[in-house]
């Protein structure tokens, strides 16, 4: 990984974006990786189908807590069904794109878990 | 301690050019592999000996009259003779071939386990247990009612001995003991534990998979019923492994699992069982994995396990020293009074684990990251996750100077 690279990375891991929950959330979702035991869970509020509010709560190594925190900060303000459609290359990509293959697990454990709790409440 | 013998052929710069994979790179840096709790690296010599096989003698066991399948059985039959004599069993048709510490166990479970007992009785399991001698007994108790008790730990990272007397009583019917801890290290007494569980009339399984490459084993010695062992971790290929059991044991057990190879008379109505091993080794086995198995063993043989044992041991406290220098290296383990084999988990204060296993990996350098199969373990002793390196045959110190100075840079990069 490339120093500059890693430092955003870090910077987001040591200083977490949008860390922790929210009471009345209108949809909450958690979901770890049983190999290795990093969990996230995500409170969103949804208003008019646009994220209105992000909060992410869990443990885990830098890369998942930091793709998490990033994740956080691109979405708020976003559109229900654009959020939808975010790939998992969006996600690297937002992530430097220097993740290596090892370590994608943890990198998408946000999107996925962003995507299970809006997947069938994206009219909400 | 056994008097250091070196032959001039064990110097480990030396037994590093027998490993194929030790020449490659990891990202642009000479591989460093401390990761060898998780697997071991294989010599050319067992490549080699499966090569030779596929491509010279290639053909199913005991079946057949023609040349190929006779020398495929001989060599196949020698695989389990090897491992027999490196073990110390009194006959070689008390090895039964699996396909690895798991199945060996799961077998137990089923053939023995499922037939013989009953709700009331209990088996004795160590909380430094392998989720692999664990799980399978959970599955016992749900089926038949019993009861699993289980032996702690000490902070200092050994068994509490002195709790044994009070969970061992007459209900008992199996011990399960890990021989070395996969997490810390730790050699258990297997031989007192032995003694104690035979005065209550329990049978004694020893999980051997991360002592069996490392220190020398003698089932006779020890006295125990059962012993298993993974051969991947030993040099050997995956998808083979071992269970020993004594003889007397292994003929009234039930099989694990049915069909080819495993029968002696099959009518419509009726089976009946093939004499030791092969009522255990039903299909047609792992037969390239045996023999490479078997090609493991010599070579372990030729070197000396008590060699490499005595190597490992000198990388095990030069490591732990030069760790311990830093106050942000929490190691777990280590302080009790039990002799260890090269294992050490470990956390980097204020780094994930994984993260530290990313950036060593950066640098060709080979640790395991997680909870390493022991989740009651890292429980007990409030380890969410660790590090880990291990040592083999093949490691060496200016390998650990350069793990730890890598750790150093870590450390700096997190703060």
């Amino acid at each position: 990984m490339e120093s500059d690279n890693l430092e955003f990375i870090l910077d987001h891991y040591k200083n977490p974006r949008n860390f922790g929950t929210i009471e009345d959330a209108d949809l909450s979702y958690e979901e770890g990786i049983p190999s290795c035991g990093d969990v996230i869970r995500l409170d969103l509020r949804i208003k008019d189908k646009v994220l209105e509010d992000v909060k992410f709560s869990g443990t885990g190594c830098a890369i998942s807590q930091a793709s998490v925190s990033i994740l956080t900060e691109n979405v708020t303000g976003k559109n229900v069904e654009d959020v939808l459609s975010l790939t998992d290359q969006d996600m690297l990509e937002a992530l430097g794109g220097q993740v290596s293959p090892i370590r994608f697990k943890c990198a998408l454990l946000g999107l996925t878990v962003l995507k299970k709790a809006l997947s069938g409440n994206n009219s909400n | 301690m056994e008097e250091l013998i070196k032959p001039p052929s064990f110097k480990p710069e030396t037994i590093k050019k027998d490993f194929p994979i030790l020449k490659r790179n990891v990202n642009g840096k000479p591989l460093i592999y401390l990761d060898n709790a998780a697997t071991s690296q294989k010599p050319e010599c067992v490549i080699d000996c499966i090569d030779n096989y596929y491509k010279n003698h290639n053909s199913n066991i005991h079946r057949g009259v023609h040349t190929l399948s006779y020398e495929s059985t001989v060599m196949y039959e020698d695989a389990h003779k090897k491992v027999a004599d490196f073990i110390g069993a009194r006959d070689w048709k008390e090895i039964v071939f699996t396909r690895n510490a798991t199945e060996s166990i799961n077998l137990l479970a089923y053939g023995w386990g499922l037939h013989n007992l009953k709700e009331g009785d209990e088996i004795l399991i160590t909380i430094m247990e392998h989720h692999s001698n664990i799980v399978p007994w959970q599955m016992l108790r749900d089926i038949r009612g019993i009861k699993i008790n289980v032996l702690g730990v000490n902070e200092k990272g050994d068994l509490k001995l002195e709790e044994l007397s009070g969970v061992l009583s007459d209900k008992t019917k199996l011990v399960c003991v890990i021989h070395a801890s996969n997490v810390l290290g730790t050699v258990n007494p297997v031989k007192l534990i032995t003694e104690e569980a035979k005065k209550v009339g329990a049978l004694v399984l020893i999980d051997a998979a991360q002592s069996a490459p490392h220190i020398p084993i003698d089932v006779q010695d020890i006295d125990c019923d059962f012993l298993v062992a993974s051969g991947h971790k030993m040099m050997g290929p995956t998808g083979i492994g071992f269970l020993y059991g004594c003889s007397e044991l292994l003929e009234k057990m039930e099989p694990f699992m049915y069909g080819g190879d495993m029968i002696e008379k099959v009518t419509l109505t009726k089976s009946t069982w093939n004499e030791l091993p092969w009522k255990f080794e039903a299909g047609t086995p792992n037969i390239a994995g045996g023999i490479g198995l078997g090609a493991a063993v010599d070579y372990i043989q030729d070197i000396g396990l008590q060699n490499i044992y005595n190597h490992e041991e000198e990388l095990l406290s030069y490591a732990l020293e030069k760790m311990s220098e830093y106050d942000w290296i929490n190691i777990y383990g280590h302080k009790g009074d039990s002799e260890s084999v090269g294992v050490i988990s470990f956390n980097v204060e204020g780094v994930h684990p994984h993260d530290v296993a990313g950036m060593l990996d950066e640098q060709g350098i080979a640790i395991r990251s997680g909870h390493h199969c022991a989740q009651p373990l890292m429980q007990e002793l409030s380890m969410d996750y660790a590090a880990r390196m291990s040592f083999y045959l093949y490691n060496t110190k200016d390998e650990i100077d350069l793990c730890v100075e890598t750790l150093k840079k870590v450390k700096t990069l997190f703060g």
